[in-house]
């Protein structure tokens, strides 16, 4: 009974703060129920007995992602003091609740008519596990994912760096005295 | 106990919010909010399922799935921030130079 009242109330509020991000008139806002979202997240997964999944979801999502998309949007609005819109468009927010709506129909639908899904969890994964398992037989894909985030990097800041070169030397002749 | 379905169906409902925020949001932000969304509704998914099999693959994917997601945000906002220094704004219907 304790543990439906707790799944119960990790869900509402799961639920609860992912409809307010994406009905949040105020982009800031938004930013901020996902940080709540996530938070939850993150105690879904402790419940779930994936602590370490935890620790990264609170380090690396409510942490940095957050920060980053706070970021994001503060370089992105025109004016101070200007509310910043994130409101739906009207014209496609009726499409957009249909289509989200038939797609949850046939997901809950496929979920509800597989039999054997199991009723009782079994031995949760320890941290020993999974730290094994990126050192051996999932190395390849660790080193990848490195690789990655190293390209993701130099991507980033090769794209949003201001690129005053290509103004020509003439542009920046004009400014001296 | 809490049956698997009863996670598979939160994490469903997740994912569709995620998709009805992709589908109609007109700020570039808003959508990459909304795909964290989604995201976040896989590894709710895939930590259940390793929960409910006893398998680490699960959580060792999921891992994989958040650092993804990371160097995506990463990408994305460097892209937000190219439109809006070309355009200054970042609504995605306004940026359709290449169809004209």
């Amino acid at each position: 009974m304790v543990e439906q009242i707790g799944f119960g109330v990790i869900a509402a509020a799961l639920l609860f703060s992912a409809l307010r991000v994406v009905s949040a008139k105020n982009l800031v806002h938004a930013v901020l129920w996902l940080a709540v979202t996530l938070s939850t997240t993150a105690v879904l997964f402790v419940w779930l007995s994936a602590a370490f999944l935890a620790a990264i979801q609170i380090l690396l999502y409510t942490g940095g992602v957050i920060t980053l998309m706070l970021f994001g949007v503060m370089l992105t609005r025109r004016t101070e003091g200007v509310r910043i819109e994130n409101e739906a468009a009207p014209k496609r927010s009726g499409p957009a609740l249909v289509a989200a709506a038939a797609l949850f129909g046939l997901l809950a639908a496929a979920v509800a008519s597989t039999e054997d899904l199991p009723l009782e969890p079994s031995a949760p994964a320890t941290i020993q596990q999974i730290g094994r398992s990126f050192l051996t037989e999932q190395v390849l894909a660790f080193e990848v994912l490195s690789l990655l985030l190293l390209a993701a990097m130099i991507g980033a800041i090769v794209v949003a760096r201001r690129r005053d070169y290509e103004s020509g030397p003439q542009a920046r002749v004009e400014g001296e005295p | 106990m809490i049956p698997l379905s009863h996670y598979l169906l939160l994490s469903t409902a997740l994912f569709c919010i995620g998709v009805y925020g992709v589908l109609s949001h007109r700020n570039a932000v808003g959508i990459l909010i909304s795909v964290e969304l989604m995201a976040n509704a896989v590894n709710i998914n895939l930590v259940s399922f390793s929960r409910y099999q006893g398998s680490y693959l699960g959580q060792v994917f999921a891992v994989f799935v958040i650092a993804l997601t990371v160097a995506e945000v990463i990408v994305g906002l460097a892209l937000v921030i190219l439109l809006y220094r070309s355009r200054k704004d970042v609504l995605v219907d306004a940026a359709s130079d290449l169809k004209h």
